[in-house]
């Protein structure tokens, strides 16, 4: 089973209760001893690998080997005939011919061990992914235990505090109360902005003489003095 | 990095990005860290750091204060917010939902202080956005 299944079972199980841990410390020593093992086997695997490897490369030579000896005793046969030595050209053949025996035998050992070097190699491959999946799954475990370790000591400290803990109302109260306080300063920062702008323009169309203060020393004599007249 | 000497470095900052953080260390076995960012008194964030990760978490509500009617519309809209939400995703710890962050033990102490800020904010976002959920 993978091991987020088996996360999933333990919790859909009831297991994540706080304090309890899905994954347990023997499941971490398992997968950890497994992992070693594996390691032993790719070890001994890769040993095996080289070892029939020299073995095939040897009997590859053998019968590099053999077929020049072969060659080389076809000619002396021909020599033999020329020179009209029947009995010597047989006796070189039957040696051509254990060297052929010879050389069947080669042939097949270095099929043997051909064949193993493919079977180990793919032995090592297997062995090799084998331990890489058990070590994802170990970081995943390890992540888990850690994760959910921390997360019931967060979580143990929400129930302690709960006494202090605000409901999800009062919260949001509390977070739009501020969003709010953000907003009114916000306006009232703008509305100073605009008023300060709103001064200079009055301020410029007052030096420009296109506004005229009803209010100024001036203006208050002129509108006495009409009166008086 | 443990939570003792993270909280000695948010409490040696004056502040980053214009918050403020205020660290209360928690002992027991396995260390957790409170911290306030700037005024969110109300949603404090919970740090544990683990041989891999640091792990921020903020609740939000409980079951219970779930309409029960509106659930699984609720959960489904967590799956859905879960990806527009920046730095944060949406968890359960038993009966407890949670808005979470993981970052790696070798963060630099700027991207923490991001984290924390970004999760508060996040929280805050996600209690108004769920509201309509909440009795």
């Amino acid at each position: 089973m993978s091991i987020l299944k088996k996360i999933m079972t333990a919790v859909r199980g009831g297991a994540r209760e706080m304090g309890e841990l899905v994954v347990d410390a023997n499941a971490v020593r398992i997968f950890e001893q497994e992992i070693r093992e594996a390691q032993t086997h790719l070890r001994k695997a890769k040993y095996d690998l080289t070892d029939v490897m020299a073995k095939a490369m040897q009997a590859s030579r053998q019968i590099q080997s053999l077929h020049h000896e072969i060659d080389e005793h076809e000619g002396f046969v021909v020599r033999a005939i020329e020179q009209g030595d029947e009995a010597l050209a047989l006796s070189i053949a039957e040696k051509i011919s254990r060297l052929e025996t010879d050389l069947e035998e080669q042939r097949e050992v270095q099929v043997t061990f051909s064949g193993q070097v493919e079977r180990l190699r793919s032995l090592v491959s297997k062995t090799e992914r084998q331990i890489r999946e058990f070590e994802r799954q170990l970081s995943m475990l390890k992540t888990t235990e850690s994760v959910q370790k921390a997360s019931n000591a967060i979580a143990d400290n929400f129930a302690a505090s709960s006494s202090k803990m605000h409901s999800a109302r009062d919260s949001l109260a509390r977070i739009k109360q501020r969003q709010q306080e953000k907003f009114d300063q916000m306006s009232a920062a703008e509305t100073v902005q605009s008023e300060t702008m709103d001064e200079s323009l009055t301020d410029k169309l007052r030096s420009a003489g296109m506004i005229q203060d009803k209010t100024s020393a001036k203006q208050v004599l002129a509108r006495i003095k009409a009166g008086q007249g | 990095m443990n939570t003792q000497d993270l909280a000695l470095r948010l409490t040696d900052l004056s502040g980053y990005a214009g918050y403020q953080f205020d660290c209360q260390p928690i002992p027991g076995e396995t260390g957790v860290l409170q911290i306030t960012v700037g005024d969110y008194e109300e949603i404090p964030a919970f740090l544990s750091v683990t041989d891999s990760q640091i792990i921020c978490m903020t609740h939000l509500f409980n079951d219970h204060e779930v309409i029960t009617a509106k659930r699984t519309m609720m959960l489904e809209e967590m799956l859905e917010l879960n990806i527009p939400m920046p730095l944060s995703a949406f968890s359960k710890i038993g009966n407890r939902y949670v808005v979470f962050g993981s970052l790696s033990v070798n963060s630099s102490i700027e991207d923490i202080c991001h984290e924390l800020i970004t999760l508060t904010e996040n929280a805050a976002e996600a209690l108004t956005v769920l509201e309509e959920y909440i009795r």
